[in-house]
């Protein structure tokens, strides 16, 4: 497993180095699919030239990633292609250890169930075997590095790729169980996007099932876990943040990175749902929308937790990852990567899936109009922002079909192993069942 | 949980099908939700769908298929086109008075200008400057030249080198912020000296005008498509295509619109509108609809495509002549080549037309200050404009000047014909996702896949790779073949890549046997679901960029996509194939747009046509960036290799 992995490694980054060498490099780097105003390299290098030149960095509204980030490359600018297929390969063998370690437990888990004959006779081809998990974590490390979004995302040195990185490292160390290395883990994803804040809950829930803390909010060992871990995660923010700013030696990297994320004043066209929105709106309602769309983005983690709070918490990060990366403000491919990356862990479920086919062709052809539609209306002239944004909504309607199958076909999947496979009505005729 | 009443006696989620029989209500949606959401969640309905689409699905796309080519046809029929209006507020009446006097100066200076010519031996730089600059104007130069990837035969040229000269009649009533532009170019031998008297003629008369509001530029360009090429890239400061010219020394606000003039005798019947451009971009509408206001207004013959409008759409030959001149249209747009010098202008975002003199044997003639009225009465208009031309329709197809069909009328004949690929591609998934009844248990599933994902991934890379040699080869290799064969470079061009292109119909088939041993019968589905999905996107893409080049190639790759199995008969289905084929399809073309253009040719000359059209294409893209020679042999070719690849299947 290990050869392959390397083998696999060799390969992502053979790819990446030529595609740095060719002429697409530049093209790669302008596309707004790819890079939003937060990530964009040439955002990165204008910053680093306003440090060097001893003003701050925020001045002038162009850069908006963290104090961190601009520190880390004032050293690594040279090396910064390879620091981005690094970050990668972290991400890649991060995410193929955690999915290692979690099948384990999830097989072990099985073994515990089926001992104890817990699941009805007719699941047993319910039932997940060694074989078909051999492989999965391998999938995953191959459906992040070779999917086309991250390496588009990569060879455009987007400083999403290390974000997801801070991600991937976050749910490694989660999955391993080190709380305090999770809280950082995770402090240092949330000061880098806020968004994966979010990733809280999933964390807790986890952490909390592996170390047998009862997930009951009228224990005291829950609120005393809970009260432990939120102590780490937001020590470890305040320590980060104090950091950067002395580092930079004034506060104004809170506006101009979060208030930017928040108050989204950049309508460049992406491939989220916020520009388009705002940009058409009267001045006087765009606090509210605002509000709504920022809300949209954190609230769905209360439904979710109520309603996987029993189930493994990976796929509640997984949930959490595809909802941050649709809904967030300055969304890019790589951020859809990520998400991706988790589909070969719930290859179980494949049977359940209903729509699969559909937004499989949906989302590969939104990603070929994509640049289609572009090119007719910025150069070409003929079209115009309306069928841009027709595509950017399909594609966002499709990743939340995609979501929300899979989100199905979980449940269903459960409640098969505690009511049996073939469902039979009370004469005892085969039944359906229907979503009601 | 709502155990509804149905019976079913399908086993709950077979991997992915669609037809799922159980499913668990959920505290997701409330009661009644599933009602509406009905085929998404109903599975009885969508089961009932999904069967009838797969058992229809041969009558379902032949059917389809029928319609595509029906709609597309009908759309020349005159009651379902829409009459051209000009939606320009700016331009919308004709209500300017067209004072031009001296047609015949303009001839007077056009003979001039063709003895310089003459005696110069090409553009009489010099010569024009004076005259440009005793007419009031800024006048500039830009020197150009350029190398050719190789000789081009039809024009005679290899090594370019030209100059462009073009004067600047500065606004005198705005702050010179946006330019028009007029072009003529300088054509070796006797053509288009007319056209260039009648540019300084109006560029004298233009200069005693008070009222004008942008910059106009006087362009005489050498060397047609390549001067402008220069010329443009100098002018918006951009390099695509690896040209050598000196930057221009003056220039006037953005161009909003430009007109280029083709005019070769001293009295025409008629003019033409040449809408062309490259990549089959075509200028706004209202362009179109304001020579066909002024026309009408001054009392021109107007044509497109060079023809005639007629009244009598209701008759047979009414209607073959309004199908004529819009597949005149289809085919010229497919080509993805500039049709006249203002090509170039489009992709710089600037309106633009050619308007082209035509003399015939009509009794009726028009005379030079007519056109030079009406290209008054034109600029004047222009010059009105308060923003870019975007009002109208930039998707169009022309059966005749006064009529148009626009995008949402001629799409839903390139959306049924890629329905069928879609239906195809379910039809596929269906099947695969049913697999016999022995791989029920997800084992038997993985230890079968595995080598299904390497049989599709060897094909698809060495078609691939065939369709990057067709790219790249033939222009690399012209020398060695030059040295080695007693052909001249161009013919070594076209060759190489015919030679390529057959080639590649030996290489790839079986090719899949190297590494994943015997093909399966799931494996060749999977790659044909596979290719057919890529060419739907490809078509689509395609579609709307050009849509005429998507249309064209559908009608031929759809029916390919369509019926190819490894179990049809071998030997007829590799001739439909092969007839098929991109190259085919384009041999036809030449055969058929001949036809059209009521010059017909015998055999051999269609064949010397075709080769020439071959190494046109190659040189288009290399000089001007159209994207049709990579499109089809980057992406087209290699998809249509796929469904080769499973025709040999085994």
């Amino acid at each position: 497993m290990a050869a392959s992995l390397s083998l696999l490694v060799i390969v992502a980054v053979t790819i990446r180095a030529a595609l740095f060498r060719s002429g697409l490099a530049e093209l790669i780097a302008e596309r707004v699919e790819v890079v939003s105003p937060i990530t964009a390299w040439k955002r990165v290098i204008e910053g680093l030239a306003l440090l060097d030149l001893g003003v701050s960095p925020y001045s002038g509204d162009v850069f908006h990633e963290t104090p961190l980030i601009i520190y880390l490359f004032h050293f690594l600018v040279d090396y910064a292609e390879i620091t981005f297929m690094l970050a990668d390969v972290i991400t890649a063998v991060a995410l193929y250890m955690a999915v290692k370690d979690f099948n384990k437990q999830v097989f072990r888990k099985q073994k515990f169930s089926v001992e104890a004959e817990r699941y009805p006779a007719d699941c047993l081809e319910l039932i997940r075997s060694p074989t078909e998990m051999f492989y999965i974590p391998l999938k995953v490390a191959m459906f992040y590095l070779l999917n086309p979004f991250t390496i588009l995302s990569c060879v455009a040195k987007s400083t999403c790729g290390l974000n997801n990185a801070v991600i991937s490292l976050f749910v490694l160390t989660t999955i391993k169980g080190n709380v305090l290395l999770s809280a950082i883990f995770l402090c240092l994803a949330t000061y880098q996007s806020i968004y994966p804040l979010t990733l809280c809950a999933p964390a807790m829930l986890y952490l909390m099932q592996h170390q047998y803390v009862p997930v009951n909010p009228r224990r005291v060992a829950f609120w005393w876990f809970v009260v432990q871990y939120l102590f780490m995660y937001l020590g470890s923010l305040f320590v980060i943040v104090c950091l950067s700013f002395f580092l930079l030696g004034s506060w104004d990297f809170l506006p101009s990175v979060y208030g930017f994320i928040l108050s989204v004043p950049d309508l460049t066209p992406n491939i989220g749902l916020f520009w388009y929105f705002f940009a058409e709106m009267f001045e006087h309602f765009r606090l509210f929308f605002l509000c709504v769309f920022q809300i949209n983005v954190f609230f769905y983690t209360v439904p979710l937790c109520i309603k996987l709070k029993s189930g493994p918490a990976v796929f509640l990060m997984f949930m959490q990852l595809a909802v941050i990366s649709i809904f967030k403000s300055y969304p890019t491919v790589g951020d859809t990567a990520l998400y991706l990356a988790f589909l070969p862990v719930w290859s179980h479920l494949h049977r359940f899936l209903r729509n699969i086919f559909l937004v499989s062709c949906v989302l590969l052809a939104c990603s070929a109009l994509f640049p289609v539609l572009w090119h007719l209306w910025i150069y070409a002239g003929s079209a115009n922002s309306n069928f841009y944004y027709a595509i950017t909504l399909l594609f966002n309607v499709a990743q939340i079909l995609l979501v929300s199958d899979y989100f199905y076909a979980f449940l269903r999947r459960e409640h098969h192993l505690t009511a049996g496979l073939y469902l039979k009505k009370k004469d005892g005729s085969e039944a359906t069942l229907v979503l009601k | 949980m709502v155990i509804s009443q149905t019976q079913k006696r399908t086993k709950p989620g077979d991997s992915g099908s669609f037809d799922n029989a159980a499913t668990p209500a959920m505290n997701v949606s409330g009661p009644g939700v599933g009602n509406k959401m009905g085929l998404l969640s109903d599975p009885n309905r969508r089961r009932a769908l999904i069967s009838l689409l797969t058992r229809l699905n041969a009558p379902i796309c032949a059917l389809c298929y029928f319609a595509g080519v029906c709609w597309f046809m009908g759309l020349a029929f005159e009651p379902f086109t829409l009459r051209t209006y000009m939606s320009e507020n700016a331009m919308g009446s004709t209500m300017v008075e067209e004072r031009f006097p001296s047609g015949e100066r303009a001839l007077a200076t056009g003979k001039e200008f063709a003895a310089h010519k003459k005696k110069v031996g090409g553009m009489p730089v010099d010569w024009l400057v004076k005259t440009m600059q005793a007419r009031g104007l800024e006048v500039f130069t830009q020197s150009f030249s350029r190398t050719l990837p190789f000789p081009d035969e039809n024009k005679e040229r290899y090594i370019v080198k030209g100059t462009n000269v073009y004067g600047i009649l500065r606004a005198p009533r705005a702050p010179r912020t946006e330019a028009l532009v007029l072009s003529a170019p300088c054509s070796p031998g006797e053509n288009n000296n007319q056209a260039v008297g009648l540019l300084l003629g109006l560029a004298h008369y233009f200069r005693s005008q008070v009222f004008w509001a942008k910059d106009i530029i006087f362009l005489v360009n050498e060397h047609d498509l390549i001067g402008m090429q220069a010329w443009l890239e100098g002018y918006h400061h951009t390099n695509t295509t690896g040209m050598d010219w000196s930057p221009l020394q003056g220039r006037g606000g953005s161009i909003q619109a430009a007109l280029s003039l083709e005019l070769s005798s001293d009295v025409i019947t008629s003019l033409d509108i040449i809408l062309e451009g490259l990549n089959g971009q075509l200028p706004n509408l209202d362009l179109a609809n304001l020579f066909y206001a002024f026309c009408q207004k001054i009392g021109v013959l107007c044509t497109i495509q060079g023809r005639l409008q007629r009244n009598d759409w209701d008759s047979v030959s009414g209607y073959s002549h309004a199908v004529q001149t819009m597949m005149l249209m289809v085919m010229k747009q497919a080509s993805g080549r500039p049709w006249g010098d203002h090509g170039l202008f489009l992709r710089y975002h600037i309106e633009a037309a050619t308007i082209k003199g035509i003399n015939s044997f009509r009794q009726y003639k028009t005379d030079v200050t007519t056109v030079g009225r009406l290209l008054e009465g034109m600029f004047r208009k222009l010059n009105n404009l308060l923003e870019r031309l975007h009002q109208s329709y930039f998707f169009y197809l022309m059966p005749s000047l006064s009529h148009f069909v626009s995008i949402g009328y001629y799409m839903p004949a390139f959306g049924l014909l890629a329905v069928i690929l879609l239906l195809r591609a379910l039809g596929l998934w269906v099947q695969l996702a049913s697999p016999p009844v022995r791989a029920a248990d997800g084992v038997g599933d993985i230890v079968q896949s595995s080598p299904g994902v390497l049989s599709v991934l060897t094909p698809l890379v060495i078609s691939h790779l065939t369709g990057a040699a067709l790219y790249i080869l033939p222009t690399r290799f012209q020398e060695i073949a030059v040295e080695h064969f007693p052909v001249s470079e161009t013919e070594a061009v076209v060759l190489t890549a015919i030679a390529i292109y057959t080639a590649g119909l030996a290489l790839p088939h079986n090719t899949h046997r190297l590494l994943s041993g015997e093909g399966t019968e799931q494996g060749w589905r999977v790659l044909k679901l596979v290719a057919v999905l890529y060419l739907a996107v490809l078509l689509g893409c395609t579609a709307l960029i050009n849509f005429s080049l998507g249309f064209i190639l559908a009608l031929t790759l759809v029916p390919v996509a369509a019926f190819v199995t490894p179990h049809v008969p071998k030997t007829l289905s590799a001739i439909v194939l092969v007839i098929l084929s991109p190259a085919f399809t384009l041999l036809f073309s030449v055969f058929f747009f001949q036809e059209l253009e009521e010059m017909p040719v015998s055999f051999q000359d269609g064949w010397l046509l075709y080769l020439s059209v071959i190494s046109q294409g190659i040189l288009d893209h290399y000089l001007y960036g159209s994207l049709v020679y990579p499109l089809i042999a980057l992406m087209i070719f290699p998809c249509w290799l796929l469904f080769w690849n499973i025709l040999f299947w085994k």
